[in-house]
């Protein structure tokens, strides 16, 4: 079933101004319950409009969207507890910090929702677990903490709200490779484990094309596709000319193809790359025999 | 001291002072670094958060004071107070955050405020605000206001601010960090022209190795110490040894560097899409 629906969902910036931008155009959306989604797009293509309207910060200027069956903004009343649906990590979130300890920190959210302070503890520590902060750094101050450390706080944070959406605006920017690997990592593990649907905002389409099971692409305001990593790679030389970046090893497949190497498939990761060069090359030591 | 050296480090220490604690707590984060960087050179320097990297080019330009050891910038001791603002002058610094360096409402004044306040003179600086806004190809936009400028523009803008200045090295400390591929493409195409038509000699602090394999020489950061400093091929080539610094390599030479590991024969020092393409389709079209 669809977890996250959207009907013709427009969304105007500054209308009856000079200043009008139309920044999502009638996007027709559906997203089933346990997908890890990568949405890509250039900067202004609407992803972050779009990802606003999901736990209702924006309210569409026509068209509707539906979280788990339900209509937001029929009922303005229902709208917070869709909000503890739908978790939004911001990008930059370690600015966001602001209580005296991590501990309490990660448990602003679920707080909030009213929880037992036993089920809040649970949920705490199975989180700073999850994003890998120790149960040392829980009394000390956020403000303590390394760049990294202060950023898995802050997602913890989200997580332990125990949202059925998770959505996270460039988790990885400005890390270093490896910080960038085990952030990302640890939120595959998250929805290995919780089985919770993913949306992963991030230019970098090396780490869409790695984690992500489907992918939303936002161009112009427009939704150009909802598909596969497979689907959306063999079109290439048009994401190109929309300004995104297609994985390296995407290009050089490509370009190998085209130089009449018959690849025969669309690579977009690594791991790939190498197995298929190698059957490929088997291939052709095999013919040689 | 080297007469072609721009930038000159000399067994540099240095370290942050926490004054909250008491007593106060010293963590030095250079541990003896000498580096030099000659005139034109085009460096990047990696290494992973913390490791020292954004200290060190701060103390190029006099940000930061060497506890211990010398730092020379076009000639200039940077330990001497008198030599701060021909320092400054010199070399100009370019910083992560678009939206924190820019000071003006208009783009053409932001461009125009360092050399305000070196004191030059009106026509002078209309004609050199002109030229740097021409040369990051910002001009059309010198009446617009900065923050409707996209990432990339603005980086741009803040390039053109240092440009004005007319320094001979410009340090960039990620500044493609919070761009999206298209703005960070138009600021490694301004950074390489610096390099290439007008022999500004560039440090470059990255964490995208693409961008790093497009430097003349490549400097390994870890731990507050220099641990590699060679030109690309020959860093990118250790694929594991770059790993274990938690850096990476492109795609393209991890690539080969696994398809080696199972016996294709392939060279160590491919780092580039053309070099994988051409090294991939020699083995592919062989019959």
């Amino acid at each position: 079933m669809a977890i996250i629906r959207t009907e013709n969902l427009t969304y105007v910036y500054g209308d009856g101004t000079p200043f009008r931008k139309v920044a999502v155009d009638n996007v027709n959306l559906s997203i089933d319950e346990g997908e890890f989604v990568g949405v890509i797009g250039h900067t202004g293509s609407g992803k972050s409009t779009l990802i606003q309207h999901l736990n209702g910060l924006l309210q569409p200027t026509s068209g509707s969207v539906y979280i788990d069956g339900e209509k937001l903004w029929e009922d303005k009343k229902r709208l917070r507890d869709i909000r503890f649906k739908v978790g939004l990590v911001f990008q930059y979130p370690e600015y966001q910090l602001f209580e005296e300890t991590v501990y309490k920190d990660i448990a602003f959210g679920p707080k909030n929702m009213g929880l037992s302070d036993d089920e809040i503890d649970r949920r705490i520590r199975e989180t700073a677990r999850m994003v890998g902060i120790k149960e040392e750094l829980f009394d000390k101050s956020p403000f303590e903490l390394s760049g990294g450390q202060k950023r898995r706080v802050a997602i913890a944070g989200v997580m332990a709200m125990e949202p059925k959406v998770l959505i996270l605006d460039e988790p990885a920017s400005g890390l270093d490779p490896k910080g960038r690997d085990k952030i990302l990592g640890q939120i595959r593990e998250y929805h290995k484990e919780k089985k919770n649907t993913v949306l992963l905002v991030s230019h970098s389409m090396e780490d869409v094309a790695k984690h992500a099971g489907k992918i939303l692409v936002m161009n112009n305001a427009s939704l150009y596709c909802y598909d596969t990593p497979v689907n959306v790679f063999a079109k290439a030389s048009e994401l190109s000319a929309m300004g995104l970046a297609v994985p390296q090893i995407t290009r050089v497949f490509k370009r190998l193809d085209q130089m009449g190497c018959n690849i025969g498939e669309e690579v977009y990761t690594v791991d790939f790359a190498k197995n298929l060069m190698l059957k490929l090359l088997n291939r052709n030591n095999n013919m040689e025999e | 001291m080297c007469m072609n050296s721009f930038l000159q480090a000399e067994n540099l220490k240095f370290s942050y002072i926490n004054n909250i604690e008491e007593p106060p707590v010293r963590t030095e984060v250079l541990h003896g670094v000498s580096l030099d960087v000659k005139k034109g050179e085009f460096v990047a320097l990696l290494g992973h958060n913390g490791s020292g990297k954004s200290t060190l080019a701060k103390c190029f330009n006099a940000i930061n004071i060497a506890d211990e050891g010398k730092v020379y910038a076009c000639g200039f001791d940077a330990s001497l107070e008198e030599n701060l603002f021909p320092i400054r002058q010199r070399v100009g610094m370019v910083f992560q955050n678009p939206d924190n360096q820019i000071v003006a409402t208009i783009v053409e004044e932001d461009v125009a405020f360092a050399l305000e306040n070196m004191g030059v003179e009106p026509a002078e600086i209309r004609r050199r605000v002109d030229e740097a806004l021409k040369t990051v190809g910002m001009y059309e936009y010198r009446g617009h206001a900065p923050h409707k400028l996209s990432g990339g523009q603005k980086q741009r803008v803040a390039i053109a601010g240092i440009l004005a200045m007319k320094p001979q090295v410009v340090l960039l400390d990620e500044p493609t960090a919070m761009l999206d591929p298209s703005g960070r493409a138009e600021v490694m195409k301004t950074i390489k022209m610096l390099k290439e038509e007008m022999c500004v000699t560039i440090v470059l602090i990255t964490h995208y190795m693409e961008e790093a394999a497009q430097a003349d020489r490549i400097v390994v950061i870890d731990n507050g110490s220099i641990v590699m400093d060679d030109v690309p091929k020959r860093i990118f080539s250790q694929v594991e040894k770059m790993k274990s610094i938690g850096l990476d390599v492109p795609q393209v030479t991890e690539l080969c560097y696994l398809l080696r590991q199972q016996g294709v024969d392939l060279p160590e020092d491919i780092i580039t899409e053309d070099e994988c393409v051409e090294a991939l389709s020699k083995l592919l079209l062989k019959k």
